[in-house]
C-alpha cells in the first residue's frame, strides 16, 4: 500500500548500458584499451624497421599471414581492422555524444574563468580529434597509398615509410599526433582504470605511473621511427 | 506601577490524554486505548507536515508508510537543510549496552532531574522507553553510527551523567541521523506519498470551527500566498532561540510558525525556558550574523579561567599563574570544570560583567589546554580533539594548541514551546507540534544528546501512533476551501501584514531591528533575569514593535524572491513573543533550571527552586498584541522522582 | 579593509543576468564571507536598492545551502564552505567575482540562488534503504565491520551543496550520487537494494541533465567535506556489477 512496488520493466542490458553516462563511459573505456593493446603491438612492430628493410618487410608480410593455415592470406589482418575500425567507431560516437551531453551540462561558462578547470577534457577533446584526422590520413598514407609523396608500393613498407618521413609535413602530422597521443593515453588509461571501477585511493598513485609510463613508451617508441629516419640512423 | 502588559490567570490546563497507571505502563495503555485508522481508510486524510528536521522529516516519513497523504513543508531548498543538522554531539539511548547500570529508568530519572523538575513524568517515560527503538530503526536505515572494531555500535558518555550512553558519529550525529530521516522522506517522495514544498513557508494556520484545517503559506520563490487543507497539521519548526538574533540556530531558524499557532488559539508554554551553551565561539564584533558552538567535551580537559585584575589586556601567556582565576575550580572545586551548562554559563557572564573577560571586547573567558597538552602530549589532545580545534582555528584564526581559546556562552536551545498534551496535540484540536516546537519533555534545562531523541521519538513513533486517535475520531469533516470565511480572513490577513511590511518604505534594516530586539532579549532575559531588568525590557519592546511598523524598510515587491521581506516577517513575530517570553521569566520568580532569576538564589548563590509556588508548565493563552496574556497553569506532579535542590560545590 | 565586489545579479530564472560592481568598506578580516555580503546588504537596502540574494542557514559548514562561486572557485579560495570562508583569505583592495553555481540541472533562480532539486530527486530515485518505522531489527543483530562502517561514514559526510557540480567542467553529479551510493551499498542494511539502487540513481542523475565525468578531478577538490575522487571508480564498479546482476 504505502510502500512502493516496482512495476517497471528494466530495459535490455544494452540499452542500459548505451543510455547511461557511465554506460557509454563503459563503452569508451573498453574500446579505448583494445585500441590500446592494438598501438602496443604496432609500436613494437615498428620498431622492426631499426633491423633493416628485410627483417621490417618480412614482418609486413607475416602480418598477412598470421593464423596460418587456418586462416588465409590477409585474414587475421581483416579481422583485426574491422575490430579496430568497430572500436574507433564506438569510441568516437560515445565521446561526441557524451561530450555534447557535457557542453549542454554547462551551457553558460563563470565570468571568472579558470582554465585549468578544463584541461583535461580539452585534451582529451581536441587530441581526439587531432588523432581520428590523422588515422585518416596514416590509412592514406601508408595502408592505401593514396596520399603517399613518393611512388607507393605494397608490401614494401620500408621503402614507404622512409618516403614519408623524408618529407617535413610528413614528420610534423607524424610526431604531432604521437605526442597528442601521449596526453591522450595519459588521461585515457587512467580514466577507463576509474569507468571500470579499478581505481580506489591505494592503487590510484600506481595507476597513475602507469598510464604515465605506457604514454611515454607509446611516444617514445613511435616517434623514434620518423627520428630515426631523419636522423639518417634509418635509410 | 507599570507600563508592560500585565497577564490574567485562567482555569488550570489539565492534559486529559496522560493515562494513569504505573509510569511504565502508560504508553503502552495510551496506545491500546487510542482509536485506530483502518489502512484502507488512511489514505482519505491529508496531514501536514510543517518542517522536515528530525522530528518534521521522521513524522512525515513514518505517516506515509503508515498510509497517510502527507503534505510537508520546508523553507530551505531541501528537507535535508533542516537545523537538526547542525547537532554535533549525540543521541541518547537506554540500550545498556556497555553494561553499566543503565536502564530505561535511569534514563528517565536522569531526564527528569536534568531538567530540573519541570517536566512532566510520564512524557519523559516514554522518551526513555522510545530511545531504544529509535537507535535501531536508525541503525537499519543505514546511519554509520561509530563502532568499535568488533563491527558493535560504540557509545560514550555525555552532560553529567554517569553513563555511556550517548551513540554517536564523530562529530556530526545530528547530520547522520537526519539524513536517515531525509532518506526515509525521500522515499515516500518517490513513492507519491508525501507531496513536498520546499521553498516554502508556513505564515498562519487555517482554523475552521475550531479545528485545525490547513495553512497559509508562501512561495518563497513566487511570492505566492497559497492555502493548503488537511484533516491534520502538524508542526515540527523547530525553536525559538533566534529571538536573541545572536544564538547557534540557523540563520532562518524562526517561530513564525508556532507563534502563528499561538495567536490561532494554541497555548504556549514556558517560554523563558532556554538554554545558553557554555562553550561557544565568542562574537568578534557588531558584524557577528551568528555563534558557532564547540562540544561540551571540551570542558572534560580544558580549564577554564580569566585574568584576576580588571582590565587586563596582555596576551594569555604573559599572564603568569598567580594572577589567573580559574574561577570554576574556585567557586566548584568537586565538579570544578564540569559543572552544568547553565551554571557555567551563569559563571562566565559574571566575570565578564565584572570588567574580567577576555578577547574583543571583554566577551570571552579561557578555555586552556595548555595543562592537557602538557599532562597527556599534543597527540593524544590532538586524537580526541582534532577536529574541533581545526574548526575553532578556521572560525578565529588562532592556533588552540599554543593560545587558549576564548569560548562564551550562546543561545542554543529552547526547552520552551507550544503546549501540547501527552498525544502531541496542542490546545488546538487537530493541531500537533512535535520536536523543539513543543515543550514537553526537558523541563526547564535539556540533557546533552537528549533533543535528537526527543525529535526522532516524537516523530517516528509517537506521533505516528497518537494522531490515528484524532483522525479516528473526527473521520468525515466537512471540506472547507478558500471560499470559507475563515480561509478567506487568514489569507487577507496574511497578504494585509506583508503588503503593510512592503508599503511602510521607512529607513531601517530588518537585521537592524532584529539586532536591537535580540540585544535588549540577551542583557534582560538571557544567563541571569531580575525583576527590574525584565520589566526594563517589557517596556522597551512595544516600543521597539511601534518603531518597527513606522520604519521598517523592504524593498522589492512580494511577488517575487524577497529574502528581507521573508526576515521582516520573521521579525513581526519575534517582536511579539519576545514580550511573551519576558513576562513568563517576570511571572516565574523562582530559578530553575535554565531560567535563572537573581532574586531566587541559595547562600552561596546556587539557583533555588520554588516548587511550593512554580511546580507548573506555564501556559499562555494569547489575547491580542499588546494585550493581557491569559495563564493557564499545568500542575506537575512528581511520583517517582522526587524533587531534590541541586549543588555542585 | 576595502574590496570592490563584482557580483552576478539576475533578477529571475527568466531574465539575462550580469556582473554588477560594489564597492564595501570597513570590511574586518574576522568577517565571514557572508558576513561580508550581508554588511552590503544593509547598505542596498538602506538605499532602497535590492539586495543580493544569496542561500544560507546554517553558517556552520554543514548544512550545506550556501553556494557561491568565487573568483571561479566553488565556495571560494578555502577547502571549506563558503560560509566558513573569512575574510582573511583575502587583501585590502581586492577585487572579488562572486557568481552563482552554473550547471543546466541548476537554474538560477535569483542572483545567486540556484535550485538544486535535481539532487533530492536524485536521492529519491533510490538513495535509501526501505526500513518503514517499526520494523527495524535490534541495532546489535548485524555488525557493520568498522572499515566499512568507516567508508560508509566518510561518504556520508556529503552536505548536497553542489560545489562538486559547479566545478566540474562538464557539471557533472556523479561525486555527490556516488558518496550517496557508497554509503548505502557497502553497508549490510543496504544490500538488499544494492543493484537497483545504483542503477536507478545514475539513470535519474542522467535525466536531471547532468554531464557525464571526464575524471578532472575537480569536484574533489572543490568538496568542502573532502570526499574522496576515488569514490566515482567505486560507483562505476557498483554500476557495471549491477548491470549483470540486477534481477530483471
Amino acid at each position: 500500500m504505502a510502500l512502493a512496488t516496482r512495476t517497471d520493466r528494466r530495459p535490455s542490458l544494452p540499452r542500459t548500458v548505451w543510455d547511461s553516462t557511465v554506460g557509454k563511459k563503459t563503452v569508451m573505456a573498453v574500446s579505448g584499451l583494445i585500441m590500446l593493446l592494438y598501438l602496443v603491438a604496432h609500436m613494437i612492430g615498428n620498431l622492426k624497421i631499426f633491423f633493416g628493410p628485410g627483417d621490417f618487410n618480412h614482418y609486413a608480410h607475416w602480418l598477412r599471414t598470421l593464423g596460418a593455415p587456418v586462416m588465409r592470406w590477409e585474414w587475421t589482418l581483416w579481422v583485426v581492422r574491422v575490430g579496430l575500425v568497430a572500436a574507433v567507431v564506438a569510441h568516437a560516437v560515445s565521446a561526441y555524444q557524451l561530450s555534447r551531453r557535457d557542453i549542454r551540462a554547462r551551457p553558460s561558462k563563470y565570468v571568472h574563468n579558470k582554465p585549468r578547470a578544463s584541461y583535461a577534457t580539452r585534451t582529451m577533446r581536441w587530441g581526439g580529434i587531432i588523432l581520428g584526422l590523422f588515422i585518416v590520413w596514416h590509412i592514406l598514407d601508408l595502408t592505401t597509398g593514396t596520399v603517399h609523396p613518393g611512388g607507393y608500393e605494397h608490401l614494401h613498407p620500408y621503402q614507404n615509410v622512409i618516403d614519408t618521413f623524408s618529407t617535413w609535413y610528413g614528420n610534423v602530422i607524424y610526431i604531432t599526433a604521437v605526442v597528442a597521443l601521449g596526453f591522450h593515453v595519459r588521461h585515457g588509461f587512467w580514466s577507463a582504470a576509474q569507468t571500470l571501477g579499478v581505481g580506489n585511493a591505494t592503487r590510484d598513485r600506481a595507476l597513475k605511473t602507469c598510464a604515465n609510463g605506457l604514454a611515454l613508451l607509446l611516444t617514445a617508441g613511435f616517434a623514434s621511427v620518423p627520428i630515426g629516419v631523419m636522423t639518417g640512423v634509418v635509410s | 506601577m507599570n507600563d508592560f502588559v500585565e497577564y490574567t490567570t485562567g482555569e488550570p490546563v489539565v492534559d486529559t490524554k496522560a493515562p494513569e497507571g504505573p509510569v511504565a505502563e502508560r504508553w503502552d495503555t495510551r496506545r491500546f486505548e487510542a482509536k485506530l485508522v483502518n489502512p484502507a481508510n488512511r489514505r482519505k486524510h491529508t496531514v501536514i507536515v510543517v518542517g522536515t528536521g528530525l522530528a518534521g522529516g521522521s513524522a512525515g516519513a513514518t505517516l506515509a508508510e503508515q498510509g497517510y497523504h502527507v503534505v510537508q513543508f520546508c523553507y530551505q531548498d531541501s528537507p535535508r537543510r533542516a537545523h537538526s543538522i547542525a547537532a554535533q554531539g549525540g543521541i541518547n539511548a537506554a540500550k545498556n549496552y556497555r553494561n553499566d547500570g543503565d536502564s530505561v529508568y535511569r534514563l528517565f530519572y536522569d531526564t527528569v532531574k536534568g531538567g530540573d523538575f519541570r517536566a512532566r513524568e510520564s512524557n519523559v517515560h516514554r522518551l526513555a522507553q522510545i530511545s531504544v527503538n529509535i537507535i535501531d530503526q536508525c541503525v537499519a536505515q543505514g546511519v554509520p553510527f561509530a563502532r568499535e572494531y568488533g563491527g558493535l555500535l560504540d557509545t560514550r558518555s555525555f552532560g553529567g551523567v554517569q553513563v555511556s550512553r550517548t551513540f554517536y558519529a564523530r562529530g556530526q550525529t545530528g547530520q547522520q541521523l537526519l539524513l536517515g530521516a531525509y532518506q526515509a522522506l525521500s522515499k515516500e517522495i518517490a513513492a507519491g506519498n508525501v507531496e513536498l514544498h520546499p521553498r516554502t513557508e508556513m505564515l498562519d494556520v487555517v482554523v475552521v470551527d475550531g479545528r485545525a484545517r490547513g495553512i497559509v503559506a508562501r512561495d518563497l520563490v513566487t511570492g505566492r500566498i497559497d492555502t493548503y487543507f488537511a484533516d491534520a497539521v502538524v508542526l515540527a519548526s523547530g525553536g525559538y532561540g533566534n529571538v536573541f538574533y545572536l544564538s547557534t540556530n540557523a540563520m532562518n531558524s524562526n517561530a513564525t510558525a508556532v507563534w502563528r499557532a499561538h495567536r490561532r488559539g494554541a497555548y504556549f508554554a514556558n517560554p523563558c525556558f532556554t538554554q545558553i551553551h557554555p562553550t561557544c565561539i565568542p562574537r568578534t564584533g557588531d558584524h557577528q550574523s551568528k555563534l558557532t558552538l564547540m562540544s561540551e567535551s571540551l570542558r572534560n580537559d580544558g580549564r577554564i579561567w580569566v585574568p584576576k585584575a580588571k582590565g587586563d589586556t596582555r596576551p594569555a601567556a604573559e599572564i603568569p599563574e598567580d594572577e589567573r582565576d580559574y574561577y570554576l575550580e574556585r567557586i566548584y572545586p568537586s565538579f570544578g570544570n564540569l559543572v552544568p551548562r547553565d551554571i557555567a554559563s551563569r559563571a562566565a557572564k559574571n566575570v565578564c560583567d565584572e570588567g574580567r573577560g577576555v578577547g574583543p571586547g571583554g566577551q570571552g573567558v579561557y578555555l586552556d589546554f595548555a595543562d592537557a597538552i602538557a599532562r597527556m602530549g599534543r597527540k593524544a589532545v590532538e586524537a580526541k580533539y582534532g577536529n574541533l580545534f581545526d574548526m575553532y582555528q578556521r572560525i578565529t584564526d588562532e592556533d588552540p594548541y599554543r593560545v587558549p581559546m576564548r569560548i562564551y556562552p550562546a543561545v542554543h536551545y529552547t526547552m520552551g514551546g507550544l503546549w501540547v498534551d501527552y498525544d502531541l496535540q496542542t490546545t488546538v484540536p487537530g493541531l500537533f507540534a512535535i520536536g523543539e516546537a513543543n515543550f514537553s519533555d526537558h523541563g526547564a534545562n535539556r540533557l546533552g544528546a537528549s533533543a535528537l531523541m526527543q525529535g526522532l521519538a516524537d516523530g517516528y513513533f509517537v506521533l505516528p501512533s497518537t494522531i490515528n486517535d484524532y483522525l479516528a475520531r473526527n473521520p468525515h469533516q466537512d471540506e472547507v476551501d478558500d471560499e470559507h470565511p475563515a480561509v478567506r480572513e487568514v489569507v487577507a490577513e496574511t497578504e494585509d501584514r506583508l503588503n503593510l511590511l512592503l508599503a511602510v518604505d521607512g529607513d531601517r534594516t530588518p537585521d537592524s531591528f532584529h539586532r536591537e530586539l535580540g540585544e535588549l532579549m540577551w542583557e534582560f532575559c538571557g544567563m541571569a533575569r531580575t525583576d527590574s531588568g525584565l520589566r526594563k525590557a517589557l517596556e522597551r519592546i512595544p516600543q521597539i514593535r511601534e518603531e518597527f511598523w513606522r520604519r521598517i524598510k523592504v524593498p522589492g515587491s512580494g511577488e517575487e524572491f524577497n529574502q528581507s521581506l521573508e526576515k521582516a516577517n520573521r521579525i513581526v513575530d519575534y517582536l511579539e513573543l519576545a514580550e511573551l517570553m519576558c513576562l513568563d521569566a517576570l511571572h516565574r520568580a523562582e530559578s530553575c533550571g535554565g531560567h535563572f532569576r537573581e532574586e531566587s538564589q541559595t547562600p552561596d548563590g546556587e539557583a533555588e527552586r520554588r516548587d511550593e509556588e512554580f511546580s507548573y508548565a506555564a501556559a499562555w493563552e494569547f489575547a491580542g498584541t499588546g494585550t493581557a496574556p491569559v495563564l493557564h497553569k499545568e500542575d506537575l506532579v512528581f511520583e517517582y522522582v522526587h524533587p531534590t535542590q541541586r549543588s555542585y560545590a | 579593509m576595502k574590496l570592490t565586489l563584482r557580483v552576478w545579479r539576475q533578477q529571475n530564472s527568466d531574465a539575462d543576468g550580469a556582473m554588477s560592481t560594489y564597492e564595501v568598506d570597513g570590511i574586518s578580516a574576522d568577517m565571514s564571507f557572508l558576513e561580508m555580503l550581508d554588511t552590503l546588504n544593509e547598505e542596498l537596502i538602506v538605499k532602497g536598492e535590492d539586495p543580493v540574494a544569496f542561500d544560507h542557514d546554517c553558517r556552520e559548514g554543514i548544512c550545506g545551502a550556501c553556494s557561491l562561486v568565487i573568483n571561479g572557485d566553488a565556495h571560494g579560495p578555502e577547502r571549506t564552505t563558503t560560509c566558513q570562508l573569512h575574510m582573511r583569505s583575502f587583501e585590502d583592495g581586492d577585487t572579488i567575482d562572486v557568481e552563482p553555481w552554473r550547471a543546466a540541472a541548476f537554474p538560477v533562480i535569483k542572483d545567486l540562488v540556484v535550485d538544486r532539486s535535481a539532487f533530492d530527486r536524485i536521492i529519491q530515485s533510490g538513495g535509501y534503504i526501505s526500513a518503514p518505522t517499526g520494523s527495524a531489527p535490534e541495532a546489535h543483530a548485524t555488525p557493520v565491520p568498522k572499515p566499512d562502517a568507516d567508508f560508509a561514514f566518510e561518504h556520508a559526510e556529503c552536505i548536497g551543496c553542489g560545489a562538486c557540480v559547479a566545478a566540474c567542467p562538464n557539471g557533472s553529479a556523479m561525486l555527490f550520487t556516488s558518496a550517496k551510493v557508497n554509503h548505502l551499498n557497502v553497508l549490510p542494511q543496504g544490500a538488499p537494494e544494492r543493484e537497483t539502487r545504483v542503477l536507478d540513481m545514475v539513470t535519474q542523475m542522467d535525466a536531471e541533465g547532468f554531464g557525464g565525468c571526464t575524471l578532472t578531478g575537480e569536484c574533489a577538490t572543490a568538496c568542502p567535506k573532502g570526499i574522496p575522487l576515488p569514490s566515482i571508480a567505486a560507483m562505476n564498479k557498483e554500476w557495471l556489477r549491477a548491470t549483470r546482476k540486477a534481477r530483471r
